[in-house]
């Protein structure tokens, strides 16, 4: 494990962090910008434990705010997923812009 | 070069080929599935870097739990093989050139940084060790983070039930 240094973990997360900036910038699906935002979080979730398996090995704080992060994600998603079946129902599209009555 | 780099180069491709195809590709429930790969590669990671209590967690709350409500929900609100639009080329040359300027940018930031590696000994990452530190209300404990959460997850669940109940007109 020691033989890959630390730059090499970072920048999986980088590119997985723009990975998902990406999706959230092209699709106009609520669906697949949430699956863009999982994969944000989960690239967050790579820094925290490998700054805390390389950095600081006496700690164990990073693997606490993982499992807080991945805890939050999820009740994040229940919610998203709550709002999108109630946004079909009423305009029958999932699409983001096709909700825009309280755009100013 | 040991194996345990090489599997760590074929996990990070994997997690990152998965990643991209799931932010690609046109069919919804593809990418779906995409993601799903991408996740459990992300589990790989962990496993990898010996944290074997993230990595079940991982598995459990976002391959179990998340991925699958993803997949319920694609059901519920359209046809899983309906094509998505396909976003203008304007779009999408902006989003490419707004990714990879952030992406550049951010790397040379982090690639000529010296990391200086922790000196302590290392403690094991039991499950043993995760617990008593969570539950402790000493300096280092992180007894009330885990009831806020707690409190969270119950005000999400009320609050999803709330969202989606379905109001019968009938009804006053």
């Amino acid at each position: 494990m020691n033989e890959v240094p630390l730059n090499h973990i970072l920048f999986v997360s980088t590119a997985l962090f723009f990975i998902g900036m990406f999706g959230l910038f092209t699709r106009r699906n609520m669906i697949t910008m949430l699956m863009s935002v999982e994969l944000i979080l989960n690239s967050v979730n790579i820094n925290f434990i490998a700054f805390n398996k390389y950095l600081y090995p006496d700690k164990l704080d990073g693997i606490f705010f993982t499992i807080f992060i991945i805890t939050i994600a999820a009740a994040e998603a229940a919610v998203a997923i709550a709002i999108i079946i109630n946004l079909y129902r009423t305009h029958q599209s999932i699409d983001v812009k096709d909700a825009e009555e309280m755009k100013f | 070069m040991s194996a345990s780099a090489i599997i760590f180069y074929l996990i990070s491709a994997f997690i990152l080929g998965a990643g991209l195809l799931a932010v690609t590709t046109r069919k919804i429930f593809r990418s779906a599935i995409w993601l799903l790969f991408s996740l459990i590669g992300v589990a790989g990671l962990y496993f990898w870097l010996e944290m074997e209590f993230i990595a079940a967690v991982q598995i459990i709350v976002y391959v179990g739990g998340i991925v699958v409500l993803i997949i319920f929900s694609i059901f519920l609100t359209q046809q899983s093989g309906n094509v998505m639009q396909k976003a203008s080329a304007s779009r999408l040359i902006f989003s490419i050139l707004a990714v990879c300027i952030g992406f550049l940018l951010t790397y040379f930031l982090i690639y000529p940084y010296a990391f200086k590696p922790g000196s302590n000994a290392a403690i094991a990452v039991s499950v043993r060790n995760i617990g008593l530190q969570m539950l402790s209300a000493s300096e280092h404990g992180y007894v009330l983070p885990f009831e806020v959460v707690s409190i969270l997850l119950l005000a999400a669940m009320i609050g999803c039930i709330v969202i989606a109940m379905k109001i019968k007109p009938e009804e006053k």
